[in-house]
């Protein structure tokens, strides 16, 4: 049945058309909404289509790795939770998961747009612990660049909380947590021979390869990370980044 | 801010902190059939990373749920020994083996005859004994000599190195204190010496202009990764009992 499903996916690609009628370069209608978890530090909702996802951005106090002593630590974890698709189950995040944080991880890390300097309270003791969880509500396609859109505007509007006497002071705030970038990741997938954006369930399930280009504000490249099993020649490859430039233009317009 | 231990210049006269060109790998030693239990097995080093990689395989597939009646099922598994690196490597599974594993599988899917053998398992398994950088690149190339040896049907081989940008500048093969220190750390893989890219990763900000020249770079690298793979099976076989392919 999914085959059935597959195969048509792609005969219309070949046409140039695509299942809900989109250009091969046209984004689903995009909705985001930040501060929608008050309890957290930062928070945002994206839905692109129907896929559904919450970002949450929680701070900790703890101990900054030793070959950065005076350096805040980020650290990115993806949940698929089952609610999303039945395909999901319950458990410790597969390798779906961990290539989903990791790819926003490296997204926002490589790009430097924390300052984390700035989040040292104790030179080589004491510093803040960015967790940005990433939580899947409904999963039609394309979760990683609703997910990177997702963390970097929870990033954008989260704040530091009050830490006096060594307790963090929830709820009560200090500051906004210092970026000075942002980084805009656009998956690029291929799919017989066509390159589009933004797939939905079906071309996902249905595509040869996907490139994942995140660009910073100078659309400078700070990482990639191509998935799927399948080839891009190096002509593909460029295209992929012209698109990802452009388009990551575009995504940064609606959150700064 | 420069991180602790970090050289202040990586490049100087346009040689690199081990003595090597900007465009010169480290010292390549490929072996196969390293293993006597493994269908296949094989070593892969750059320099001071030192990859083995063993076949098994294909073989039925457990769990039984699993199998594909159509076609044969690949699992690749990167893992790195505790002593490999500086600081201990706790042993089980780390997120990064978990990517790493599911990108080396996905660049090895692209040339294996999955209908073959249906309902069967092909098991790779890397080992990073050492870690010097680009372990995933030696550990792939490692990888696809073994399903070579293993007499697993496949187009062509996959062929994997790293480049990048230290100081500035484009290097091949990333190694040591690069990996650390350096801007650009990109991983990639083709298809033989072919215009195919099956693995790119690419940490680190480079404008397009660079990394365009960083994906040429990348394919002159593995064509030269493709040909000392080839030559190591022409120089093993050369007697004449098996016959292989150029």
């Amino acid at each position: 049945m999914l085959k059935a499903s597959e195969n048509y996916v792609r005969k219309l690609i070949d046409e140039g058309m695509r299942i809900d009628e989109r250009k091969f370069d046209e984004f689903r209608k995009i909705k985001i909404e930040t501060n929608v978890i008050k309890k957290a530090e930062g928070s945002a909702r994206v839905l692109l289509g129907n896929t559904h996802v919450l970002v949450g951005v929680k701070l900790s106090v703890g101990e900054p790795f030793p070959d950065s002593p005076n350096e805040g630590v980020l650290i990115v974890n993806a949940e698929l939770v089952p609610v999303a698709s039945p395909t999901f189950d319950p458990g410790p995040p597969d390798e779906n998961a961990i290539e989903l944080a990791r790819v926003v991880d490296r997204g926002i890390r490589e790009s430097k747009c924390i300052d984390l300097e700035k989040l040292c309270i104790e030179e080589g003791k004491k510093v803040w612990i960015i967790n940005i969880d990433i939580h899947v509500l409904d999963h039609d396609g394309n979760l990683m660049d609703a997910s990177a859109l997702g963390a970097i505007t929870a990033l954008l509007n989260s704040n530091i909380p009050k830490y006096e006497n060594e307790k963090i002071m929830y709820g009560v705030y200090e500051g906004k947590i210092p970026i000075n970038d942002t980084p805009i990741a656009i998956t690029v997938t291929k799919l017989s021979t066509k390159l589009l954006i933004d797939p939905n369930l079906e071309e996902e399930n249905a595509l040869d390869a996907r490139i994942t280009i995140s660009t910073n504000e100078k659309g400078e490249i700070c990482a990639i990370q191509k998935g799927g099993i399948g080839f891009f020649t190096t002509d593909e490859i460029k295209e992929a980044t012209n698109l990802s430039i452009v388009k990551g233009k575009e995504l940064r317009k609606l959150i700064k | 801010m420069s991180k602790v231990g970090q050289p202040e210049k990586m490049i100087v006269n346009g040689k690199r902190l081990d003595g090597r060109e900007l465009e010169q790998f480290r010292p390549i030693t490929v072996e196969v059939s390293v293993l006597k239990r493994a269908e296949g097995s094989a070593v892969f080093k750059f320099g001071d990373t030192y990859a083995l990689a063993a076949v098994f395989g294909p073989r039925t597939m457990h769990p039984r749920h699993m199998q594909d009646p159509q076609k044969a099922i690949l699992r690749c598994r990167y893992a790195m020994a505790p002593f490999s690196t500086n600081e201990r490597i706790r042993p089980g599974v780390s997120r990064r083996n978990v990517e790493i594993s599911k990108v080396l599988n996905d660049a090895l899917s692209n040339v294996v005859f999955f209908e073959d053998y249906p309902k069967t398992g092909i098991d790779v398994f890397v080992e990073i004994l050492q870690a010097d950088a680009s372990t995933r690149c030696a550990g792939l190339n490692a990888a696809s000599l073994a399903l070579v040896e293993a007499g697993v049907p496949v187009k062509d081989m996959i062929s994997s190195c790293s480049v990048g940008k230290v100081d500035g500048q484009l290097v091949l093969d990333i190694g040591g204190d690069e990996d650390q220190f350096g801007d650009v750390d990109m991983a990639t893989a083709t298809i033989g010496s072919e215009d195919k890219f099956v693995l790119l990763q690419l940490d680190g900000i480079v404008t397009q202009e660079e990394f365009f020249k960083l994906l040429e770079l990348a394919r002159k690298g593995c064509t030269e990764i493709y040909e000392r793979q080839k030559n190591t099976f022409k120089e093993k076989y050369k007697a004449g009992e098996v016959s292989v392919e150029s």
